[in-house]
């Protein structure tokens, strides 16, 4: 379909979202990402039975962990589709692109500029 | 199993936020298992204050380290030669690895980074439920190995009570009427007799009421 | 069967007689007055009187106090006695607080769990159970001794109580478990408020069946309703009530303005048909909060005048 999605999105591919840990984020976030997100299958769909729900809550704890120190929960996020929706995918791409773009860069990497 | 529950993150800042180099501290041991103070959790929880610290402008080291145990000093040992370059200790130990690093290390702060629960099982993934609270005379051969000063909200020795409803106790109806668990079990072991022998005054003095407790064990010792 | 303590309770009981009691509440504050007018109102129509401890462990006047003060009104007061708030040294200190004002009957309970009161987050200590409690009065009283070993000069004179549950569950054991209150020492029984009454007089039955009957003087409580809505709460929030639904009908079935009279109707048919039940010694009358009711009660259950006993 060769669709266009941002190029800011770097896309790590894992065997099922269950595979996608809390630490996942957090490293991403730290190494200076400005968002991070999860693409599963369908709720109910998994292949693994429950892959994408664990993600789900991981993304939830990672979100509460980002909003108590300050980073922003809404950095991270979790989106459902199926494998042939090429476009739902783009789509995606392109709301987290922008939902990160009105967040402005993470924080922490002005400080850690100074630092350096 | 002791089981622990993660302290809130922002409580744990609270307590290290004068400090500059940190070692967080976890242990492989019970907290691994209920996923509230192992290496990952260690991991998490120092990701979190780097980028905490980051974001306040602040310079501050956080480093991760997992023992195999920090109840035994052989293991608490492996750190001797490191700890000298940190200002502080969080421990995602028990309360019993926080006080015993605490007492290698006398003048290192030792912080706890999680809440210390009581002995448990593991019913599934994420559900621990007591079963024993070490009260150091142990009757379970009198009540069908269940036990009511763990599983009974009153510690009734000569139960039930009279708020036992449906199996559930008057607490909670999530909570299972430890006597009617014994007497289910007596049942099932055709030793429903034995229900009418009453339990005697118990002997306090080696759970909590006695002080702090000791076992002392000669043939073992060297 | 010859009284083993001045109680007035205990002689009503062996003089063949129904006893009556009722219970009072003490007040969330130390005005003394208010335990005096609640027992004014019922004083000529029972025998004895309870006083409860911290009831749904809501912190109240303590009981002690307020027995005290019947007793000095010439009254029986039974001491109710939790386990949840005193280890076994509190106990045994109470008690022989209590008996040095002659107080005579003692009620021995674990208590509502704290959870439920005003101080949730408190500790409980439940060093006894309420069993124990029996068994260590007994033998303060027939041993004259602490439960240490030393001896206790003026042991007190208690007449020892329990509550029973005839609905509780498991159903086992409802029967086993006043067999084994009395095993402990209890010598007269309370029950939980009866409305359903083929299951009390089924539990009766099993009693006499063991001859338990023989053993303790059991008096099966009574608590008139005030309302349906009451009838309701009661039969869905209190753990261990029994409420038929042909009681919460009938009450909801009554025009608002005379369901409490009903209530009292229900009540005074109960003590009517159970006074003629094999076991059944007497009459506990827990009118909560609503101790003016209890003279009619009495005297409309055919209880009236009580016996005159020395």
């Amino acid at each position: 379909m060769r669709l266009a999605y941002p190029t800011s999105i770097k896309i790590i591919r894992v065997p099922c979202t269950g595979k996608v840990d809390v630490l996942y984020f957090l490293r991403a976030l730290e190494k200076g990402a400005d968002g991070a997100y999860a693409v599963g299958c369908m709720e109910g769909d998994c292949h693994f039975n429950s892959g994408n729900l664990r993600a789900r809550k991981r993304v939830e704890q990672v979100q509460k962990i980002l909003d108590t120190i300050g980073i922003g929960g809404e950095r991270v996020q979790m989106y459902n589709l199926s494998s042939s929706e090429g476009p739902l995918f783009a789509q995606y791409a392109v709301e987290m692109d922008e939902r990160i773009r009105k967040l402005g860069p993470n924080p922490i990497k002005k400080h850690k500029k100074k630092a350096a | 199993m002791i089981v622990a529950d993660k302290k809130p993150i922002e409580e744990i800042i609270d307590e290290i936020k004068e400090h500059e180099r940190i070692l967080i501290l976890g242990c492989n041991e019970c907290v691994t298992v209920c996923e509230a103070g192992g290496k990952k959790e260690v991991g998490v929880l120092a990701s979190a204050l780097r980028m905490y610290f980051l974001n306040e402008g602040k310079e501050v080291k956080v480093d991760e380290k997992t023992l195999e145990r920090q109840c035994d000093h052989e293991y608490l040992e492996e750190i001797r030669s490191m700890i000298d370059q940190y200002d502080a200790v969080v421990s995602l130990a028990c309360g019993v690895g926080v006080q015993f690093t605490a007492e290698k290390y006398h003048s290192m702060p030792v912080y706890p980074g999680v809440n210390t629960c009581f002995m448990v099982v593991t019913e599934e993934r994420g559900l621990w439920t007591e079963r024993c609270q070490g009260c150091g005379e142990c009757i379970l051969a009198r009540t069908g190995a269940i036990c009511p000063v763990s599983r009974c909200a009153k510690r009734v020795l000569n139960g039930p009570c009279g708020g036992s409803t449906d199996g559930k106790c008057e607490i909670n109806k999530e909570i299972d009427c430890a006597w009617q668990l014994i007497v289910d079990r007596l049942k099932a072991l055709d030793r429903l007799d034995d229900y009418e022998k009453i339990s005697p005054l118990k002997d306090w003095s080696t759970d909590r009421a006695g002080g702090p407790r000791k076992v002392i064990r000669e043939d073992v010792q060297q | 069967m010859k009284p083993k303590t001045p109680s007035k309770l205990e002689k009503v009981l062996a003089a063949g007689h129904l006893a009556v009691t009722s219970e009072c509440g003490p007040p969330r504050g130390s005005d003394p007055e208010v335990i005096v007018k609640k027992a004014e109102l019922i004083k000529d129509h029972v025998d004895s009187v309870n006083i409860t401890d911290n009831q749904t462990s809501v912190t109240r006047m303590c009981s002690l106090a307020a027995c005290i003060r019947l007793k000095l009104l010439g009254l029986d007061p039974v001491l109710q006695m939790v386990t949840r708030d005193r280890n076994r040294i509190a106990l045994q200190s109470d008690i022989l607080g209590a008996a040095s004002f002659d107080i005579n009957n003692i009620l021995c309970l674990s208590g509502d769990h704290q959870s439920f009161g005003d101080c949730a987050t408190g500790q409980n200590v439940h060093d006894l159970d309420s069993m124990q409690l029996i068994q260590t009065i007994r033998h303060m009283r027939d041993e004259g001794k602490f439960l240490g070993g030393d001896d206790i000069k003026r042991p007190p004179e208690m007449f020892v109580g329990a509550a029973a549950n005839p609905f509780a569950d498991p159903f086992e054991i409802r029967v086993p478990r006043l067999a084994k209150k009395i095993a402990a020492g209890a010598e007269f029984i309370q029950t939980q408020c009866i409305y359903n009454l083929d299951k009390f007089e089924e539990w009766m039955k099993q009693v006499v069946d063991r001859g338990l009957h023989e053993k303790v003087s059991i008096l099966a409580g009574m608590t008139p309703m005030k309302s349906a809505g009451m009838a309701r709460y009661m039969k869905n929030r209190v753990p261990g009530m029994d409420v038929p639904d042909e009681v919460v009908k009938r009450l909801s079935d009554t025009p608002k303005e005379k369901q409490a009279e009903e209530g009292i109707n229900i009540c005074v048919e109960a003590i009517q048909r159970l006074k003629e039940v094999e076991g059944v010694r007497g009459f506990h009358v827990m009118a909560i909060e609503w101790e003016e009711k209890v003279p009619e009660i009495v005297e409309r259950s055919g209880l009236y005048p009580r016996p005159k006993v020395d």
